[in-house]
């Protein structure tokens, strides 16, 4: 508890830190933004809210993948977080004022936690209060459906988290460490591109799909498919135009525990990294 | 109780080829005041860096309150500045010390009377990004005595700084020393060490020289200063003398080096025995400074 309330002094007392994190969880609020969306064209009468977005069990589908989206935004404040760390020098100084190198990553492992919990916990409101307002089914066994969204989106945001973490600590400067989060995201694509076309050739019983869900950024993003192709309204239009999804969009905790291990990696690498480096 | 408070046996930090602190051994007791003195490059800072847990050691080892505490929590006992003061820049002066008490975990109760101290209080809601260097070096030995440590380090404390800046710095260290506070100060400023220190610990390419009271660095007795009308019958008296070693002339004065215990009353009755008229005597200790550099310098 300390050591967390020593990260939370230091962001509280930022201003950037408090207005990106206020500004993160006010755009969590603006999921509730869509359940406006209204177009009336003469006969045609559209709500984005009637059309079955914000059912009971869906909505935890559709709102956790939706406000996912928001996580890169608060990645921003991570990497600052610790870039301020070693651009103040007060990384070293806060070793020796007394804590250790241990220490120190806890306390940004403990803020990292803390804001996924009140993220979910967010999330898990905003959605009730959604669901509860616009859901045809609101009985009780139906609301308790597919909750385990829920914990992906904490999953996901954790091992989201804990990567730029590990990479502001590896590479030091904000603007490098989100340009190199970019950059991995397309490095994966490459990757799963060059598997496609060459590793069936290779290895013929392995295929690209398979390496590639370990691939932590995409591990992270199959935690949580996207839910719009379940929609009955798009499911019926794809019936009607020959095409079906056999998608399966249930949480596997298969792939929560890939992105738990990712994120175990990239706590101890940045343990190593601190430990290592002489400052 | 041990009055031990840092114990090093044989330190050693390597640069690929470059060996910057070499098999350094030494012990930091309670209740004196330690200079580490040593020219740019010697060692002093990679030193104070590997025993304030920022610098990883190459070999050896060292030992806080003889192994009784792990380095972190010994720390927290202790304060240091090492090189530029380190603060988050949006915080204020207030703000900033809070924030170390709750990592060293003390008491907030010693933050007026320390801003008071370093003539920081009526800043004390400023942001540290609007303090100057001095302030900002003010403000750093706040922090380091926010804790009421067991042993101030302090690393170059007056680099940078302007004549007052240093002025203000100095009478705050005095004062400290005054207070009974255990220092160990890191500075290649000799007059600064002399000015404050008891003990002196010489560093030159990573290589202790030195560790000792200050009066011992050089096994000198002093020299004696000495003009005369009869330079002749002086330097075949001071050639004879049993007491006497290296002679030699700077200005318009010979120096007489002793190589034993000569009073002032007892070598001036011998020369006035021997019939020599002094135009200028004087007995004196050679400075820390020339016993640096020739400790350094013959080595």
């Amino acid at each position: 508890m300390r050591l967390l309330q020593i990260e939370l002094y230091k962001l509280w007392h930022s201003r950037i830190s408090k207005v990106l994190i206020f500004g993160y969880f006010s755009l969590i609020f603006s999921i509730a933004i869509l359940s406006t969306i209204k177009i009336e064209l003469g006969p045609i009468s559209f709500h984005l809210a009637e059309q079955g977005i914000f059912n009971f069990p869906y909505i935890w589908h559709f709102n956790t993948f939706m406000i996912a989206l928001l996580k890169v935004f608060f990645a921003i404040i991570i990497v600052a977080m610790i870039g301020n760390e070693y651009a103040n020098k007060t990384l070293k100084q806060n070793l020796i004022d007394g804590l250790s190198k241990a220490e120190f990553l806890r306390t940004k492992v403990y803020a990292i936690l803390a804001f996924v919990m009140v993220s979910t916990l967010l999330v898990f409101i905003i959605s009730l209060i959604l669901g509860g307002i616009y859901s045809d089914y609101n009985e009780l066994q139906i609301i308790s459906m597919d909750l385990e969204y829920l914990l992906a989106y904490a999953v996901k945001l954790f091992g989201f988290f804990t990567f730029c973490l590990f990479l502001s600590i590896l590479i030091k400067r904000s603007a490098f460490a989100l340009g190199f989060l970019a950059l991995w995201q397309v490095i994966e694509g490459i990757a799963f591109g060059l598997m496609k076309w060459k590793l069936s050739d290779l290895i013929p019983q392995i295929s690209a799909e398979q390496v590639f869900q370990f691939f932590p950024l995409n591990a992270m993003g199959n935690l949580i498919k996207e839910p719009f192709t379940r929609l009955s309204a798009i499911q019926n239009l794809a019936d009607q135009m020959g095409e079906a999804f056999t998608k399966d969009y249930s949480v596997s905790f298969f792939n929560i525990a890939i992105v738990i291990i990712w994120s175990a990696l990239f706590i101890r690498g940045s343990y190593l990294l601190l430990k290592r480096r002489d400052l | 109780m041990s009055n031990t408070l840092l114990q090093l046996n044989d330190l050693t930090k390597k640069y690929g080829s470059l060996t910057a602190v070499n098999k350094l051994s030494l012990t930091l007791s309670k209740g004196k005041v330690y200079g580490l003195l040593g020219p740019n490059g010697s060692g002093k800072s990679t030193t104070l860096g590997m025993v304030l847990n920022v610098i990883n050691p190459t070999s050896g080892t060292f030992q806080w309150y003889d192994g009784n505490l792990t380095t972190h929590e010994a720390l927290k006992k202790i304060g240091a500045i090492i090189e530029r003061p380190n603060f988050y820049p949006y915080m204020s002066a207030l703000q900033n010390l809070t924030l170390i008490c709750k990592i060293k975990k003390c008491s907030t109760d010693a933050i007026e009377e320390l801003l008071r101290l370093v003539n920081l209080w009526d800043r004390k809601n400023s942001k540290f990004s609007t303090f100057s260097l001095g302030m900002k070096q003010r403000l750093a030995i706040a922090a380091a005595l926010v804790n009421k440590p067991d042993l101030l380090i302090l690393d170059e404390p007056t680099n940078g700084l302007d004549p007052e800046g240093i002025h203000q710095i100095r009478k705050l260290i005095l004062t400290i020393a005054e207070l009974g506070t255990t220092i160990l100060l890191a500075s290649h400023l000799l007059d600064e060490v002399e000015k404050v220190c008891t003990d002196v610990i010489v560093l030159k390419n990573g290589v202790k020289y030195y560790e000792g009271a200050v009066d011992g660095l050089s096994q000198t007795h002093g020299y004696f200063e000495i003009a005369t009308e009869n330079n002749k019958q002086l330097l075949s008296f001071l050639g004879a003398h049993s007491a006497i070693g290296e002679i030699s002339k700077e200005n318009q004065y010979y120096k007489a080096t002793l190589t034993k215990d000569l009073s002032t009353a007892i070598f001036s009755k011998e020369i006035q025995e021997a019939g020599i008229l002094l135009t200028h005597f004087s007995k004196k200790q050679p400075s820390l400074e020339s016993q640096f550099l020739s400790l350094t310098q013959t080595k």
